[in-house]
């Protein structure tokens, strides 16, 4: 199956070992991800919070250059994943939107392509069953607290793939890859996103609150699937704390013995390898 | 229309129902709608290093508190996690509401003492501008030097750096469709 592919700016940096992860284990499930060409930045936070017609103008030219290829748009980045949802459920929505959206990046919405986030497409199209057969090693023992962040599953009407409370996909990947998903409260609690820069002090808060709880809740590690997400858990966290944090696809390229898993976890702040050593899933 | 003055905590509010029409309008939110059930609130973490709490934002835009709402610095702390508006009852999308107030007060370059979101977001919104994508390594360096706190974060910077996640040359796209897009958003096309 094939899909356009838009990484989004983190993924070319702080992200870059989600967006290696990501082609991997899409390789290794057969997926084809085909990156969009010409794509530019989504916006993120910045256009919204500042200017409405760019936070419409931008997600659009994006969407423009997805139909243009003909293919569905596959995003892991949840910021931009929701950015993306989010103007095109406003042109698909209202007409008003879609001629304001048209105008602004010049083009004519069709609302023949669909956007996912890449968990949503491993999870319904692939399968837990298919992951789970793709399984070499598995990550039995493995005590995971399954991080969602607050904009994969939200706002509901946008992108309804997850509840939006209490979502369970990510758990449900995490058993298939045989790791054991703990129950915990703070699943879709904001990490402070893009405070990160302007208010490191209020985020630092929000971290250790996050940690604290995984780590009450009997986890050895959190699993995200947002960038913005991983780099606050990880950056802005209090000094004695070493719990890991992993991108589900770097669990997944561990799980399936991919070669180059290893590469991926030493670009983190926090060194993921003692803990691995001790379930044995990295030599 | 006569005004009135309230007298809050937060000090002394002149009350004009304009500010309460223009943000019903730009957000599309029922704001009459909030009865302070301080759902939003006891959801809302970021905020709670802010002046007022969501609820409090809303009543206050009831009331057309227009300078106490847009000088408040918990429109600035707000992530657009969109907890609130997922809980409220009465389904007003408080996420919306903040976006707007942020809109409002960065169009008259308002903004509370010390607060640097603006400037982050226009140093931001200016790379997409000048080069299609966010450079992340040239955008945290840029505002350190704006802000004058370039030694905060030097620690993590080498530490981001030294793990290849601060390249120094991206692969950047520009791209004269975006600079169009910004002179349109601007009202310049």
């Amino acid at each position: 199956m094939q899909y356009s592919y838009y990484p989004g700016c983190s993924l070319e940096a702080t992200g870059v070992e989600y967006n290696l992860s990501t082609r991997a284990v899409a390789g290794a499930l057969g997926l084809e991800l085909v990156e969009l060409p010409g794509w530019t930045c989504c916006g993120s936070s910045s256009a919204h919070a500042v200017n409405k017609d760019l936070a419409l103008g931008l997600a659009a030219h994006n969407i423009a250059l997805a139909q243009e290829q003909g293919r569905d748009l596959v995003v892991p980045c949840s910021a931009c994943y929701t950015r993306l949802c989010k103007a095109d459920h406003e042109m698909r929505h209202d007409p008003a939107e879609k001629a304001r959206a048209e105008r602004l990046a010049g083009f004519s919405y069709t609302g023949k392509i669909q956007i996912y986030s890449f968990l949503e497409i491993v999870k319904d199209r692939v399968g837990c069953d298919e992951v789970a057969r793709a399984v070499r090693k598995p990550l039995t023992g493995l005590k995971v607290a399954c991080y969602y962040g607050c904009l994969l599953v939200r706002p509901p009407e946008v992108r309804p793939f997850d509840r939006a409370e209490d979502p369970t996909s990510l758990d449900e990947l995490a058993a298939a890859l045989g790791a054991e998903p703990v129950p915990w409260c703070y699943k879709t609690t904001c990490c402070g996103a893009g405070l990160s820069l302007t208010r490191p002090e209020v985020v630092e808060q929000l971290v250790a609150r996050i940690l604290s709880a995984a780590r009450e809740a009997g986890a050895d590690a959190l699993v995200t699937a947002c960038p913005l997400c991983q780099n606050n858990l990880e950056m802005r966290r209090p000094a004695q704390e070493g719990i890991p944090v992993f991108y589900f696809t770097e669990l997944m390229g561990l799980a399936f013995g991919l070669g180059e898993a290893p590469g991926w976890l030493k670009k983190h702040l926090v060194d993921p390898f003692p803990l691995l050593q001790r379930f044995s899933l990295v030599g | 229309m006569a005004t009135a003055t309230l007298h809050l905590p937060a000090g002394a509010v002149t009350v004009d129902a304009a500010f309460r029409e223009e943000v019903a309008r730009l957000s599309g939110q029922p704001l009459e709608l909030c009865f302070q059930c301080q759902k939003c609130a006891s959801g809302c973490y970021p905020t709670q290093e802010g002046d007022y709490t969501p609820n409090e934002i809303m009543r206050l835009i009831q009331y057309g508190a227009r300078d106490a709402v847009l000088r408040s610095r918990t429109i600035w702390l707000c992530t657009s996690c969109e907890t609130c508006g997922l809980r409220c009852p009465n389904g007003i999308r408080i996420a919306e509401v903040m976006d707007t107030l942020k809109q409002m007060a960065a169009a008259r370059g308002i903004a509370p003492a010390g607060e640097t979101g603006p400037l982050f977001h226009n140093l931001f919104l200016s790379e997409i501008r000048a080069a299609g994508r966010v450079h992340e390594t040239m955008l945290m360096l840029k505002y350190k030097l704006k802000t004058g706190n370039l030694f905060a974060d030097m620690k993590l910077g080498w530490q981001l750096f030294r793990r290849g996640k601060l390249p120094l040359v991206p692969r950047l796209k520009k791209d004269p469709a975006v600079r169009r897009i910004f002179e349109r958003a601007s009202g310049q096309e």
